[in-house]
């Protein structure tokens, strides 16, 4: 692209002053060494140099350091949020396992309370029955007995009649008196 | 381009201009003078340079959240990577420089990957753009030592660790080398990006001819690969280079 350049250049370079004369002559070999363009280049570098400079020392670095600033001492905060949190639920599982230890205890109390509590009603409604089946049992050994002796006098009745009748029929005669006398002593035997 | 086809054509066979890729020319008015105030395609791509690190620094900073975006995270880790290079190697005391240190490898790293747009024009290609950056580099360091140590900065050129007998001829060697810094510092950056540029020029001249144009256009892409490295390698060898002298001049003892 430069060749086309260069040859209206050199046709050009009859009216140009002595500066345009090195420019041209270098030109032919190096465009590096062509010290005629170097004020030109090395003007725009400094204004451009300077730009960033104060671009970036001004505005871009202090809002990076900000961000990376704050960044960190984010970082450092959660960290430090987490360990707490971290020592909270250290605490809590401590707190839990006091708890479930009391309520285990206050269990085995009621437990063992309430296990006393129906042995004692037990025991005393056991007694209470064995009172009665007792009672009842005296009772019924007293009607036994009665009924025993009832039963008794009316076998002598029974067999003093018998007896009396017997003898009637047989034709003879006993007194009520030797009747009773014979039957006690056999119901004795 | 079409000039240069043109040309080509005319004389009838293959020819090379890689360097015309480097000609500085008026942006406006023709082929008239280059005035040191001139509208040249310097002034052009150096003007996208300083647009491109604003839009990078300012647009995308400006969320200022804790939680970055894509170009946000691009601005911190350019400023995380170049505040860890100037404290690790120059120490804490050259923070202060560290907007100054910054500036010069933003503009080195942008006008590099600029200029491998083709077409455009890369300005640090020039010797006149990457030796201002040097002197600038080697006046700032040389006025720091002697301010920071007084006549102590000597010190740099006077090795206490060699036989005595030694130092005098050391002290003249670490003298010379002292004053070779900026030509190498500007001549390696200038030299790296002018080289790259050109090679690809060449590699595209040879494209013109049917035979070989597929093994050219493969070498370009290759070589476009390889000065993609370079972009970025000579932007942060030039930079860590002027954090070094920076510790020399904060710290001249050997």
């Amino acid at each position: 692209m430069a060749s086309g350049t260069e040859h209206t250049a050199t046709a050009a370079d009859a009216a140009h002053g002595a500066a345009d004369m090195a420019h041209e002559a270098s030109a032919a070999g190096m465009p590096q060494l062509d010290f005629g363009t170097f004020p030109n280049q090395i003007f725009w570098l400094v204004v451009t140099l300077v730009v960033i400079f104060f671009v970036l020392s001004r505005v871009a670095l202090p809002r990076i350091a900000g961000v990376l600033a704050e960044r960190q001492s984010t970082i450092t905060n959660d960290i430090a949020a987490a360990e707490e949190l971290k020592q909270k639920a250290v605490e809590a599982e401590e707190a839990y396992n006091v708890a479930l230890a009391e309520a285990r205890a206050e269990a085995q109390k009621i437990a063992a309370e309430a296990k006393a509590e129906i042995q004692a009603e037990l025991d005393a409604a056991q007694a209470q029955a064995d009172d009665v089946i007792s009672a009842k049992a005296a009772e019924s050994e007293q009607a036994i007995a009665e009924i025993r002796a009832g039963a008794v006098e009316s076998v002598k009745a029974v067999a003093k009649d018998t007896t009396k009748e017997i003898l009637s029929a047989m034709g003879s005669k006993a007194d009520a008196k030797s009747i009773t006398a014979a039957i006690n002593a056999r119901m004795k035997g | 381009m079409a000039t240069e086809t043109a040309h080509g054509e005319e004389t009838g066979g293959l020819v090379f201009h890689p360097l015309d890729q480097f000609i500085v020319k008026p942006l406006f008015g023709g082929d008239g003078p280059i005035h040191w105030y001139t509208i040249t395609n310097v002034t052009l791509w150096l003007a996208i340079a300083v647009l491109a690190i604003i839009a990078l620094f300012i647009f995308g900073t400006r969320g200022r959240a804790v939680v970055p975006s894509r170009t946000q995270s691009i601005a911190e880790v350019l400023y995380g990577f170049t505040y860890k290079m100037v404290e690790d190697v120059a120490g804490k005391d050259a923070v202060k420089f560290f907007p100054y240190i910054f500036t010069v490898f933003m503009f080195i790293l942008f006008s590099n990957y600029l200029g491998l747009i083709p077409t455009s024009f890369a300005p640090t290609s020039h010797f006149a753009v990457t030796g201002v950056l040097a002197i600038t580099v080697f006046l700032t360091v040389t006025i720091v030592g002697f301010v920071k140590n007084g006549l102590g900065f000597l010190s740099l050129f006077w090795v206490s660790s060699a036989p005595l007998v030694l130092r005098p001829v050391l002290a003249v060697i670490e003298l010379i080398s002292y004053f070779v810094r900026p030509v190498s510092h500007s001549i390696r950056l200038g030299g790296n990006i002018m080289a790259g540029h050109a090679v690809m020029k060449v590699f595209a001249g040879f494209a013109a001819i049917a035979a070989i144009s597929p093994v050219a256009v493969l070498s370009i892409t290759a070589v476009y690969g390889l000065e993609m490295l370079v972009a970025g390698v000579q932007a942060y060898v030039f930079t860590i280079l002027t954090v070094v002298y920076l510790k020399d001049a904060l710290h001249p003892a050997h």
